[in-house]
């Protein structure tokens, strides 16, 4: 089970990956890098990395590549309209009734059997929040309180560079 | 059970394609994608390694790795606006302004 689990995902992230590199338009390559962060975020979960698996999916898949997005937008760059544009509304209509069905699938799920979502303590805690946040707040504190320094500077740098100038004639 | 070597092997490929990419594209926005997924591809190797090592600072590593590609992307992406602003271009072989 786990090897087929392996296989699927590993098959998926090299063929979004490469769909990702080989494709020309850079919003459907972002759209197949965040399929292959979500395999790689269910990679993680067969290692047992479950926080981690969430942060990927929540810090890469939700901000950077929302930013990514932003930027291609702001950019504006000039694209014919490919066959998508002409049928978008069944496409929009389908994509939404695909993702309303698994969200009712997963509350369900956890509704019917909530002995698949283990609550409390785990008798094997490797990887979980709790593990990974003790040793973060413990051996790794200085590396940690560095990484808000980082962060910090990333803000102002960004804003900085790229706000326009007070005296910019445009 | 999957092997130490299949994980590593998938990140060994996931990192080829992402240096392919930087080297073959010239859309500076699926440059900066293909560096992502070389980031990726790291990532996986170091929890692959926590796994099999049985210790956890792996995902220290992990979470600090993500902690510099975020900060890596807002100032990317800024660098990426501000050259547009000038240059109104986002192909790299139209950029060239410290060529000499």
């Amino acid at each position: 089970m786990q090897l087929l689990m392996f296989y699927i995902f590993a098959l998926g992230a090299v063929l979004s990956a490469t769909l990702m590199v080989t494709n020309i338009r850079p919003v459907t390559a972002a759209m197949n890098l965040i399929m292959t962060m979500f395999f790689l975020a269910g990679i993680y979960v067969l290692l047992d990395a479950h926080l981690i698996a969430a942060l990927q999916i929540i810090v890469y898949a939700g901000a950077i590549m929302v930013l990514f997005l932003f930027v291609i937008l702001l950019l504006n760059i000039h694209e014919k309209e490919g066959e998508t544009a002409r049928r978008k509304v069944i496409i929009q209509f389908g994509s939404i009734a695909i993702v309303g069905t698994l969200f009712i699938a997963i509350a369900r799920l956890t509704v019917i059997a909530p002995s698949l979502v283990k609550i409390g303590q785990s008798a094997y805690p490797f990887g979980t929040t709790k593990a990974v946040g003790k040793l973060l707040f413990t051996d790794f504190l200085l590396p940690f309180e560095i990484a808000s320094f980082l962060l910090l500077a990333a803000i102002v740098g960004a804003v900085i560079l790229a706000k326009r100038r007070v005296d910019d004639p445009e | 059970m999957v092997s130490l070597n299949a994980y590593l092997i998938l990140a060994a490929i996931l990192f080829s394609i992402g240096a392919v990419g930087v080297f073959t594209r010239r859309n500076v926005l699926i440059i900066y994608m293909c560096i992502e997924l070389m980031l990726n591809a790291v990532n996986l190797t170091f929890i692959a390694f926590s796994k099999f090592l049985n210790d956890m600072s792996g995902h220290v590593f992990v979470f600090m790795i993500m902690t510099v590609a975020a900060a890596e992307a807002a100032v990317g992406l800024a660098i990426i606006i501000s050259l547009f602003r000038n240059k109104a271009t986002i192909y790299v072989d139209d950029i060239n302004l410290s060529k000499g």
